[in-house]
């Protein structure tokens, strides 16, 4: 790696060129992303004011969803350089399991139900994965073949083995995913425990490390970022709260977005926290390390495939619940590439070894916002792929930037 | 060419240690022989590396440095022959068992992840955790300790990532991940290969350091002048013989030249 390079510098004023290397070196974390979010939102306001009224916003939201979740798995599998191009329909074999053996004709549990649905999308995932790593063929063969194969299959029973073609949502629990709300009052003490939690970690952290004599990252970023959350949370549980009904009032934050952060806590926590996090990013930055290192680097690449197909599951038990049900016209073939974009945009790296489980949310968030704010200002269908893919290319393009000038900066 | 030579220099040094009242070898090899297939790639090699003493491993290329420090690393299992460990006959013929007994290798490309910042390098595979949580106080407070310990002050933050350190930089935090796991004989292949002025003076003070802390080195190297300059003493293979051993003194540069060429000398040391 870049010893040619290296024989030029002498170790002097590492201070500056350090910071050089973080600008340019794709190390900003969220800022530039969040930063292109605000420009959109207002882009869209002002052609618009419909945008951020109450009713939009809170569509906007569960339209993320899907996106957020399979944005969730696919960082799974880029963390290791890997992919998974199967995702949008395992999400949807394990959304019509649901909406299935929910159905009045079978009646099961809805907790039975989203058992065996998450089952069987995290053994499709796991099984690509073995594919993967025991006959060492590319994960972008293996799962593209894998997409066709369950689209095949989720076709099959949505016209044979379930009548008509189509499964629709008969279970409240299912339904209430994208379409219940939590009262006003709870969503005010969702949003104050969240702000309250993340205080109490944060500095107990940081007290933690000052007890030790380490050395701790200014104050103020820590403050910054709590404020940042409160007003954040204040001005949606604002939103939320307003009424947003045509006809009777409608109030409250809609269960799927204290869900979908719940499920991203606990993936932060596991990949920030854990050993198993750890290894993971190990094996995406140096295989070979990593392997000498003694970890299993092949099992964690199978539990790796495994986690995206279970996070896809679940993003699918979100789909069919907002589409009301699934039927064999809900196409789904372009939704992974949505997922990966939602990964990539957020700012998660296609070479393996960087990304978080914030990126896909915001990159979620943002997919959202493109393509809910172009039909509000009535832009055409077919414009609204290309915008996605304009914007997709651009995130690629920087994450490909970033790591050159990495390389060549060393 | 093919005859295994013998010369004056490398017969003392098999029993030499002894007689001349230096402390007992850390490892002894005798009659190492490897071969892969009809290949000899060692013949009867007896080397002694002692406890605190930087010990160069010279050789022209194909000479059988590596397959050496493999065969002493527990990557490779020796055809024949013998390794003692402190005076005690051992096996170590896994790279694990090695590990165990205190022998650590710090290949050339040194295995780190570019990805994970110096704290994640140093403990990867060997983390601390608490309740099964990551516990990074402690992790931070031993890598910082460990670097300080061993003189290396160039490095700003052990929170940088190791993908932004100098080739310096980043031999010494595989030095140091080495020597925070208790390694007692540290295996060091070319080391200052393509490292500036600064940076070869720095890898080599650490290895001065490092020896001084009572830990054997053994160094793989092709510099003469860095040889020179950091080892007690000096091994020399050629065709898969270890044609010459001991201590720096009774070598000079055209000696050493003449050794590593043609496998004997014709100078009086």
């Amino acid at each position: 790696m870049s010893l040619d390079t290296s024989a030029l510098e002498s170790g002097g004023t590492p201070s500056s060129r350090q910071r050089l290397r973080a600008l340019v070196g794709g190390d900003l974390g969220l800022v530039p992303v969040l930063i292109a979010l605000v420009a959109l939102v207002v882009y869209f306001q002002v052609r618009n004011s419909v945008f951020l009224s109450a009713a939009n916003v809170t569509n906007l939201f569960i339209q993320a969803v899907i996106y957020v979740f399979l944005g969730m798995a696919e960082v799974w599998l880029l963390l290791l350089g890997e992919i998974d191009l199967s995702l949008g329909w395992v999400a949807g074999m394990a959304g019509s399991i649901a909406a299935i053996v929910t159905n009045v004709q079978y009646a099961w549990p809805w907790w039975a139900a989203f058992l065996v649905a998450l089952a069987v999308s995290a053994a499709i995932g796991a099984l690509w994965g073995l594919f993967v790593v025991r006959l060492r063929l590319p994960s972008f063969i293996v799962t593209l073949a894998g997409n066709f194969i369950v689209e095949g299959v989720l076709l099959y029973i949505l016209d044979h083995v379930f009548q008509g073609g189509g499964a629709p949502v008969q279970e409240k629990v299912l339904s209430d995913l994208t379409n219940g709300n939590l009262t006003p009052t709870w969503t005010w003490v969702f949003v104050v425990a969240t702000v309250v939690v993340s205080a109490v970690v944060a500095l107990s952290r940081e007290r933690a490390r000052r007890r030790a004599g380490l050395v701790n990252a200014p104050l103020y970023r820590l403050v910054v970022k709590l404020v940042a959350l409160t007003v954040f949370g204040v001005l949606l549980a604002l939103v939320f709260n307003a009424d947003r009904g045509s006809f009777i009032p409608i109030r409250g934050m809609p269960f799927a977005v204290p869900l979908v952060f719940g499920v991203m806590v606990l993936y932060s926590f596991v990949l920030a926290r854990t050993k198993f996090g750890r290894y993971l990013y190990a094996i995406g930055g140096n295989p070979e390390a990593a392997r000498r290192a003694g970890i299993p680097v092949d099992r964690y690449r199978v539990y790796a495939f495994l986690l995206g197909g279970l996070t896809a599951g679940i993003g699918g038990l979100f789909y069919v619940s907002r589409l009301g049900g699934y039927s064999s016209s809900s196409t789904d073939s372009t939704v992974v590439l949505y997922a990966v974009a939602a990964a990539v945009i957020g700012g998660t790296s296609l070479y393996g070894g960087r990304g978080k489980m914030t990126y896909p949310v915001v990159g979620g968030i943002i997919l959202a916002v493109i393509i809910n704010g172009l039909v509000l200002i009535q832009v055409s269908a077919t414009m609204e792929f290309v915008v996605t893919g304009v914007v997709l290319l651009a995130a690629v393009t920087v994450d490909s930037l970033a790591r050159r000038s990495q390389t060549l900066l060393k | 060419m093919s005859e295994p030579v013998t010369n004056e220099s490398a017969a003392p040094s098999v029993t030499g240690s002894a007689v001349s009242g230096d402390p007992a070898p850390l490892l002894s090899l005798r009659a190492i022989t490897k071969s892969f297939g009809a290949v000899q790639a060692l013949r009867h090699v007896d080397l002694d590396i002692p406890a605190g003493q930087v010990t160069a491993l010279i050789g022209d290329n194909g000479a059988g440095k590596s397959t050496l420090i493999k065969v002493i690393a527990g990557i490779h299992e020796p055809t024949s022959g013998e390794k003692f460990w402190l005076g005690r006959k051992v096996d170590a013929h896994t790279p694990r068992a090695a590990a165990e007994l205190g022998i650590a290798t710090v290949y050339q490309d040194l295995a780190l992840c570019d990805n994970l910042d110096i704290v994640a390098n140093m403990y990867l595979g060997y983390e601390e955790t608490r309740r099964a949580i990551l516990d990074e106080v402690a992790m931070e407070v031993r890598t910082r300790q460990t670097l300080a310990d061993l003189s290396v002050s160039t490095i700003q933050s052990v929170r940088q990532l190791v993908g932004s350190l100098s080739g310096g930089q980043r031999q010494a935090i595989a030095v140091a991940r080495a020597v925070m796991r208790d390694a007692k004989l540290v295996i060091m292949d070319e080391p200052t290969a393509a490292l500036g002025v600064t940076q070869t003076k720095n890898v080599l003070d650490l290895i001065t350091t490092l020896a001084s802390r009572g830990i054997a080195v053994l160094v793989i190297s092709h510099n003469l002048n860095d040889v020179f300059a950091v080892a007690d003493r000096i091994a020399v293979m050629h065709l898969g013989t270890l044609v010459s051993s001991g201590p720096v003194a009774n070598y000079d540069t055209a000696s050493a030249v003449e050794l590593i060429t043609t496998g004997t000398t014709s100078r009086a040391a």
